[in-house]
């Protein structure tokens, strides 16, 4: 699946390297701590993926209020983690119908892409858009990947000084319940003109032969920008990075009832 | 094999605006296609701008990068007393789908953070110069501000990188 050509062969037609992590099950708490770590400390380039997590998470963007955006009296009683994710964007809520997707780049990384939101998510969706030719009607709808104008694929981005990561849940399948604990966001793509979850999603599964086909063919498309070298989760180290200014951080059961309780008061 | 070019979805020419003589409001180029540069500033590669007047430095983001990250929805700014580093991180915003890093041009003491931004982060879309500072530093060695870059140099970085 990779590029067969040496090192120096990669430099002389102007290839960098880029890491590939295969993960499977790996919880998107952890997955998130990783990528923060490898995005601030790392000089690498990686490609993350992750065939599924372990259990149904809540991931919020960096400026998520979880009043505005999760139905808490369920989440609650359901006992639903919800994580505040480093990257910006919207909510999801993920389990082991999720594909996860990463990439992590220096600035300088891809010839002639300004690491900017829009450039790096245009790049993104060219990617895409030839892992997933001949699959069904693949288009880049503001910032989301979608079959026609069903989303099947949420983004999110950190650009810090000299690195960016893109990441992507992709919904290879989900269960419609899980949905039921978020609510409709107030801030949503006008493509989406007001469509409720059912109406506005769709499965990739009904869409490509396999999961593993789809992971396969996104890493022999990289191989078209980068020398893709794979490398072991163990030789990683996972701690979670307290000092950062913007961690990743799960929600304590404490600030989801403060939460709860200051919706409750307000409606009142 | 061929690589593609990705084009910034902002437009690339700058205007350098009039002469550095003190007036109510900073004068610059008001054309809606095109990224402005204040005479009397200073500037960061990473796109942020300094204006030192006395013992206080003010911060922010420049035009170009506003124009480029778009719509800003949310500013995560330090709070009053924190020290920053010439070239660190002191806080973030996001727009959309990314959160992106501001580093500060000084190393200091913030003494003040627009609190405006928190409910209006997009002033600084609409005045990224003026209401959308985002921080007041003391800096500890004004020196630092003399290798950074004036208008001119920033203008030339903003059309190099445009230009890729």
């Amino acid at each position: 699946m990779h590029l067969r050509m040496t090192l120096a062969q990669a430099r002389n037609v102007g290839l960098r390297c880029m890491n590939l992590l295969r993960m499977s099950a790996v919880p998107i708490l952890e997955q998130l701590y990783l990528e923060e770590r490898l995005l601030r400390t790392s000089v690498d380039n990686w490609c993350i993926v992750n065939d599924r997590t372990n259990r149904p998470t809540i991931v919020m963007g960096v400026s998520g209020r979880p009043s505005e955006l999760i139905e808490l009296k369920s989440v609650l009683r359901d006992q639903i983690p919800v994580i505040k994710r480093f990257t910006g964007g919207g909510t999801v809520i993920v389990d082991d119908g999720t594909v996860f997707i990463s990439f992590i780049c220096n600035k300088n990384a891809i010839p002639g892409l300004q690491p900017y939101p829009h450039p790096i998510m245009s790049w993104t969706g060219q990617l895409y858009s030839e892992v997933l030719r001949g699959f069904g009607d693949f288009h880049l709808r503001e910032n989301d990947y979608a079959f026609n104008s069903h989303k099947f694929g949420g983004n999110a981005q950190s650009i810090i000084k000299e690195r960016w990561i893109h990441h992507t849940s992709f919904l290879w399948d989900y269960d419609i319940k899980n949905m039921e604990y978020l609510k409709l966001p107030t801030r949503a793509p006008k493509y989406r003109s007001a469509r409720p979850h059912v109406d506005f999603l769709c499965r990739m599964k009904e869409y490509v032969p396999s999961k593993s086909m789809f992971i396969e063919r996104t890493i022999k498309s990289l191989g078209s920008y980068f020398l893709v070298k794979p490398f072991d989760l163990d030789d990683i180290t996972t701690e979670p990075p307290c000092t950062l200014p913007h961690s990743t951080k799960l929600l304590s059961r404490q600030e989801l009832e403060d939460a709860y309780s200051s919706q409750c008061e307000n409606l009142r | 094999m061929a690589l593609k070019l990705w084009a910034s979805s902002a437009a690339n020419a700058l205007r350098i605006s009039c002469s550095g003589a003190r007036t109510p409001f900073p004068a610059f180029s008001i054309s809606r296609c095109f990224s402005s540069v204040i005479d009397g500033l200073k500037y960061t590669s990473s796109h942020e701008w300094v204006k030192h007047e006395g013992s206080v430095a003010t911060i922010g983001i420049t035009d170009h990068a506003q124009g480029h990250l778009g719509e800003v929805v949310f500013v995560e700014l330090p709070e009053s007393g924190v020290a920053v580093a010439k070239g660190g991180s002191f806080g973030a915003v996001e727009s959309v789908k990314a959160t992106s890093d501001v580093n500060s041009p000084v190393s200091g003491e913030v003494i003040e953070v627009n609190a405006k931004l928190t409910e209006t982060p997009g002033l600084i879309n609409t005045s990224p110069y003026e209401d959308g500072w985002m921080i007041k530093v003391k800096p500890s060695d004004p020196s630092e501000l003399n290798s950074l870059m004036g208008s001119k140099e920033y203008t030339k970085c903003c059309e190099e990188e445009d230009a890729h």
